[in-house]
């Protein structure tokens, strides 16, 4: 049996906090952050960030001990915006008119109250890469990079220059989830058609429904579809709706 | 489809596919090869830009198939998607079951009894000799070989999908492995049947062989062609016969020793020259390797339970994690990747193609060949749609 946390079967044992050195110490300003996995797999994650994704890539490849010439896997994942609602005890000083020796009085009193708070988590997409070592058999290491939010700041850094195996593994997250590559030499749509407009893969993504081409005797279908088509501009029904 | 870009536009890079400048005078014809023709084994394009029969550019475009099964997987339950695997890779659905139920164990941590694990490598190599045999008849097919050594290969891909049909139940759709096990116990007489066909297969390797290995033809058309450096191949994470093909000697079988495959002896055939032929020859070897792993395993095939006992079928709720597990399908690496937020749907279900990746370096293996050693290149990759478009 491995120590928990380490990488790779044959070769020397490497738990992610020693790669994480590694790195620091290869790449000058380089912010990584050990993810712990709490399921038995253990594959425990680095978090890059993406200003020096590319050096830290490139050392990861090189480095003769390291040697991660493999990137296995890539695959984007989407943690929408979360509403957190969490109750907090309160303290706060009230005035409150109190019985003194010489008649009522104005004083300031602690008060603890429950209060409930609701706060949002803005989200992010994630990118979630899997590397292997074909020359020294070991692995997998996890390594992530996360977009600043969901809207309009998608952006990573493409590893396509690193590892060319990123190619279509990166159009697709591109096609699915939205991520834009920088980098990238043929950012395209891979699976859906190039004129689609959104990101199917993301949780908040609702289907379109076409279905008004087929008889139907459901209402709220209709009305579904008929609210689709209204939210894709320049169509007919944002026409009718406008 | 836009101009060709020359090589200044092109960012400079060893792993880019190289700029081949059209030479003589006259236009380049721009042919889409599909989405249906019959080389592409199934609906799949190539944009191909021709300077007379010299292939200057391609450009593969998929998605046909697009159903997003990984969205759909996000909204059933765990098991729920096993029989959805059966429809990745539709040559190999057993392989596909082992490794979604493989990736499901490791998020959980969840023990295989013996006698199941031996089931499995049975089941997988019996997979991979029929997609091998198949494989090669396809690219024999496409040769212009019409018929026979596809109808030698389909001959015995027919016993083998006897033998699946009489322990799952389905020729090809198996749906048969389980989270910790499998779903019904082989009997003494399906493991007769089986040692009965797998003493025929090599008998059939030699058949094969005998009528392709030193075929004029068959040499003519494919050595020296389609040349994939193991560089590359290893750089562009193609994997599979294809990378083993190049030489580079990566089976995950030996590297992370699931199942038990620790517990077999066989080699891992390379290549010499990453071309057609040796992509061939590998397949040839692999058979013969996977003939070797199935006679110890139907020698040593021990009794006992089938399932895990302490596997849970209803109210399956693995806790918060991840997992991403991965096997050698015979496609090359198949993996899946998985999140639990600890619900009864896994949070991210994510499918490695093998087929999907193995086509980034399609298009460096076909520059500056004829537009006929196109259809034999893309045939020597190994592809299933089913899996290529999800």
């Amino acid at each position: 049996m491995l120590a928990a946390g380490s990488l790779g079967l044959e070769a020397e044992l490497k738990t992610v906090e020693e790669i994480k050195a590694a790195i620091e110490a290869a790449v000058s300003g380089a912010q990584v952050e050990v993810l712990r996995n709490p399921s038995p797999s253990a594959q425990h994650s680095l978090r890059v960030a993406h200003e020096s994704a590319l050096e830290v890539a490139a050392f990861l490849r090189d480095d003769p001990e390291l040697a991660f010439d493999y990137l296995s896997n890539l695959t984007g994942v989407d943690w929408p915006d979360k509403e957190i609602t969490e109750k907090v005890k309160v303290t706060r000083q009230v005035l409150k008119t109190v019985d003194g020796p010489e008649g009522k009085v104005e004083q300031t009193v602690e008060e603890t109250v429950d209060e409930t708070r609701k706060r949002t988590e803005p989200g992010c997409l994630e990118a979630v890469y899997h590397l292997y070592s074909v020359a020294k058999k070991h692995g997998p290491l996890v390594i992530r990079m996360r977009t600043a939010n969901r809207t309009d700041q998608v952006e990573l850094p493409s590893l396509t220059p690193i590892w060319r195996g990123a190619e279509f593994q990166e159009r697709e997250i591109f096609d699915l989830y939205g991520i834009v590559f920088k980098g990238h030499p043929d950012l395209r749509r891979i699976l859906m058609w190039d004129g689609f407009k959104d990101y199917p893969m993301r949780k908040d993504y609702v289907e379109p429904d076409d279905y008004e081409y087929e008889p139907t005797a459901h209402d709220h279908v209709l009305a579904r579809a008929q609210e689709h088509k209204s939210r894709e501009p320049g169509s007919k029904g944002a026409a009718e709706s406008a | 489809m836009s101009a060709v870009e020359t090589k200044s536009e092109r960012e400079e890079g060893w792993n880019r596919p190289p700029v081949i400048e059209p030479g003589g005078e006259g236009e380049l014809l721009e042919v889409a090869m599909g989405p249906h023709h019959p080389s592409t084994h199934g609906v799949f394009r190539m944009d191909v830009a021709l300077d007379g029969e010299r292939v200057i550019r391609l450009k593969p475009v998929f998605g046909y198939l697009h159903r997003n099964h990984e969205k759909i997987a996000e909204g059933a339950a765990y098991l729920a998607s096993m029989p959805y695997t059966d429809r990745l890779d539709y040559f190999c659905s057993l392989t596909n079951n082992w490794a979604y139920a493989l990736a499901v164990e490791k998020l959980v941590g969840q023990e295989v009894p013996e006698r199941a694990e031996y089931i499995r490598v049975i089941l997988a190599e019996l997979t991979r000799i029929q997609n091998h045999a198949s494989t090669i008849g396809f690219l024999l097919q496409e040769m212009g070989a019409s018929g026979t050594p596809l109808m030698y290969a389909f001959r015995e891909r027919e016993k083998i999908l006897d033998l699946f049909e009489s322990l799952t139940g389905s020729r090809m759709m198996c749906n048969y492995m389980r989270f910790g096990g499998c779903r019904v116990d082989v009997s003494v007489s399906w493991l007769d049947a089986t040692r009965k066909v797998v003493s025929g297969l090599p008998a059939f390797a030699d058949e094969f062989e005998a009528l392709l290995s030193s075929n004029e033809i068959l040499m003519a058309r494919c050595q020296g062609i389609g040349v994939l450096k193991p560089e590359l191949a290893v750089n562009a994470s193609v994997s599979g016969p294809m990378l083993r093909g190049s030489g580079v000697n990566y089976d995950i079988r030996k590297v992370d020793r699931y199942g038990v495959y620790d517990r077999f002896k066989f080699r891992v055939p390379l290549g010499d020259h990453g071309d057609i032929y040796d992509r061939y020859m590998v397949r040839v070897l692999e058979m013969r390797e996977s003939i070797r792993i199935l006679e110890q395993a139907l020698k040593d095939i021990p009794p006992g339970p089938i399932m895990d006992p302490k596997s849970k079928i209803r109210g399956f709720r693995p806790k918060p994690g991840e997992a991403y597990g991965r096997i050698e399908a015979p496609k090359g690496e198949l993996g899946f990747y998985l999140i639990s937020d600890g619900g009864p749907n896994p949070y991210r279900y994510r499918v490695r193609p093998p087929s999907l990746i193995n086509l980034t370096v399609l298009e460096d293996m076909c520059l500056g060949h004829n537009v006929a050693d196109v259809v034999l290149i893309f045939g020597s990759v190994d592809i299933v749609l089913g899996e290529v478009d999800r």
